[in-house]
């Protein structure tokens, strides 16, 4: 029996998510008595043994280009054959892009009950119940799964990398791919830029900051504080910002360990996607604004005077 | 040309969102549905326009619930669609919902299945991807654009960090996201005809579910908002370092 944690490389380079879902797969493991296993489908520069050090004692490596490109189809058959041969009883992903086009697949092929972005270990005491969010974030559910098989996906940012003292043995996996019948045409990489589910600190702005032109001033505040950015809906919409940076309950959730909101109203659509941000800061010249009943720290002011002074203090701040 | 869309019923987005019998059940009292957004805005509205770039396409609705669906349904149909498929049966996980839909759909013959990106209240994500793995047919999750000559597709997809263009032939399973479409309205002759337009409700085959909802749990509220004033910003990142550590 066996923890199975699929392990996500992207260009190459092991996924910050992926440490964190170790962490979190090694110590279910370990409530369970048995062992914690990675999985990793295709070719990285990383050196892989070194995952033992979060606690995976096995790592299998399907060591081929082919799986460089992530393709639910030949990743279910793959990883639904591992899970056969190690007679895992629970299989892990992020609750990421990957993890969303890939689990649900894989559910239905090993008949596996699925749990989506759970934020918590699960009670495995009487049962197996995960704790995961619902209502895009405005509550969450305890969910038993019933299955003898399991599969979760860990919301990002909720359990955190630990380093331990371990090694991990790799061992090849050989398979036989079928050629696919998707067609990839081309990848567009967003290059240099943190990502938002990712980010321990994001940066966010609204309709407040009036329009594209003064952006400069959220980017600016987000370079010293090495953050992501974001923005809501409408500015998204008037396309001020790209799509993929609109936060809220129709957008992306985000559960960063800083929020800052500048010039967002903070409607109820918009909350559901970021409360459960470890500390919100809000920026907003009305002090009616609702998203200051959300926050832990507040500035009433003008964010265009605001926000060049703060980015400045901060800087200094680095600088010392 | 067919096009399966699958439609599903949630709260408004600014419903209260509490919970009743010891937190088992979700509160319905004074909540107002709504289509699921990103089933209608995107998934739907794109099937529209395929339909309305050729008229050989037909487009059925399907849901998986009990009668109080049907308003929802009907909206779906003023906006557009031919008819509508309501499997009779309370809805329960993904697992069990996937499997509703994938039997209808064997039958069917259906070249294209739209989904949204995920349901604005279970948050699964995960209805597309079953059925596709159900039918054995390709999975396109997180489309932002759709283009279609004769049978082969175009399609862009989110992937991490970034985006892909793929080109696969129908049939095919598809999750719809932001940039498919852009949201409408419904007019006044979608409103009239969609009263007439077939709603078929069929009864659902057995299957299992292999989730299933002990009770549900409000976050903690905020302890209340520390206010520091405008002209002293050096305060605010004082309190960011040394009380909340986070800088
Ligand atoms: C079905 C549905 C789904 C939705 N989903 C989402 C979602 O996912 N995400 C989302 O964000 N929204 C969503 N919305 C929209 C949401 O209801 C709000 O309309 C939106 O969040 C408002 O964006 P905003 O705060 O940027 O703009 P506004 O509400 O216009 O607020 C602007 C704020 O900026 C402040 N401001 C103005 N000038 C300054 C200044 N110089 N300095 C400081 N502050 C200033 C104002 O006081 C105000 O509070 C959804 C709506 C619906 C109906």
């Amino acid at each position: 029996m066996s923890v199975l944690i699929f392990v996500e490389i992207a260009d190459g380079r092991i996924k910050k998510t992926a440490l964190e879902l170790i962490s979190y797969g090694a110590k279910i493991a370990e409530l369970l008595n048995v062992s914690a296993q990675a999985v990793v489908l295709g070719t990285t520069q990383d050196d892989l043994s070194q995952l033992g050090n979060y606690g995976v004692k096995k790592i299998i490596h399907a060591d081929n280009e082919k799986l460089n490109q992530v393709e639910a189809e030949s990743y279910t058959k793959i990883i639904a054959e591992i899970v056969e041969q190690t007679a895992a009883k629970l299989v892990l992903f992020s609750n990421n892009i990957t993890g969303k086009s890939v689990a649900p697949r894989l559910s239905v092929r090993l008949k596996a009950g699925l749990v989506s972005g759970a934020v918590a270990l699960p009670r495995i005491t009487n049962g197996f119940v995960v704790k995961k969010t619902v209502f895009s974030g405005k509550a969450y559910a305890h969910v038993s799964i019933n299955s003898d098989v399991k599969i979760i996906t860990l919301n990002q940012n909720t359990y955190p990398a630990l380093a331990v003292e371990g090694t991990a043995v790799i061992e090849k996996f050989n398979f036989e791919i079928s050629t696919s019948k998707i067609k990839i045409i081309a990848i567009n990489k967003i290059s240099g830029e943190i990502p938002l589910t990712e980010a321990e600190i994001v940066v966010s702005a609204g309709r407040g900051l009036k329009g594209p032109e003064n952006w400069g001033l959220v980017t600016g505040l987000a370079k010293v504080l090495n953050a992501a950015t974001a923005c809501s809906r409408p500015v998204a919409d008037a396309n001020w910002r790209p799509h993929n940076e609109h936060v809220g309950q129709t957008g992306t959730t985000i559960a960063p360990t800083l929020y800052f909101a500048i010039g967002i109203s903070g409607a109820i659509q918009h909350l559901a996607g970021v409360n459960r941000s470890k500390v919100i800061v809000v920026i907003n010249k009305d002090a009616e604004a609702p998203f200051f009943k959300a926050a832990d720290y507040g500035i009433i002011g003008d964010a265009f005077e605001i926000l060049p002074k703060l980015t400045k203090a901060i800087s200094d701040i680095k600088n010392t | 040309m067919k096009i399966l869309v699958c439609v599903s019923k949630s709260p408004d987005t600014t419903a209260k969102v509490a919970f009743t019998d010891n937190n088992t059940k979700f509160d319905n009292n004074g909540v107002q549905w709504i289509i699921n957004p990103y089933d209608e805005w995107y998934a739907l509205v794109r099937a529209i326009e395929l339909k309305e770039a050729n008229a050989a396409v037909t487009i059925h609705l399907i849901t998986v619930g009990l009668a109080d669906t049907d308003p929802i349904i009907r909206k779906a149909l003023a906006l557009g669609g031919d008819e509508a498929i309501r499997v009779n049966v309370e809805s329960q996980d993904s697992f069990f919902i996937a499997s509703q839909i994938a039997e209808v759909a064997k039958t069917g013959s259906y070249d294209l299945i739209f989904t949204g990106k995920e349901t604005i209240d279970f948050n699964g994500s995960s209805i597309g991807g079953m059925v596709a793995e159900f039918l054995q047919l390709p999975y396109i999750s997180l489309a932002t654009k759709f283009d279609l000559k004769e049978s082969v597709t175009t399609i862009t997809k989110e992937i991490e960090g970034g985006e892909e263009i793929c080109e696969v032939v129908l049939p095919i399973v598809v999750s719809c996201q932001k940039g498919m479409a852009e949201a409408r309205i419904p007019n006044m002759r979608g409103i009239m005809s969609a009263r007439t337009k077939p709603l078929k409700v069929v009864e659902p085959v057995i299957a299992n579910s292999l989730t299933s909802i002990d009770n549900f749990e409000l976050p903690p509220a905020k302890a209340g908002v520390k206010l520091i004033a405008a002209d002293n910003v050096e305060e605010l990142v004082r309190l960011l370092r040394e009380e909340a550590k986070v800088i």
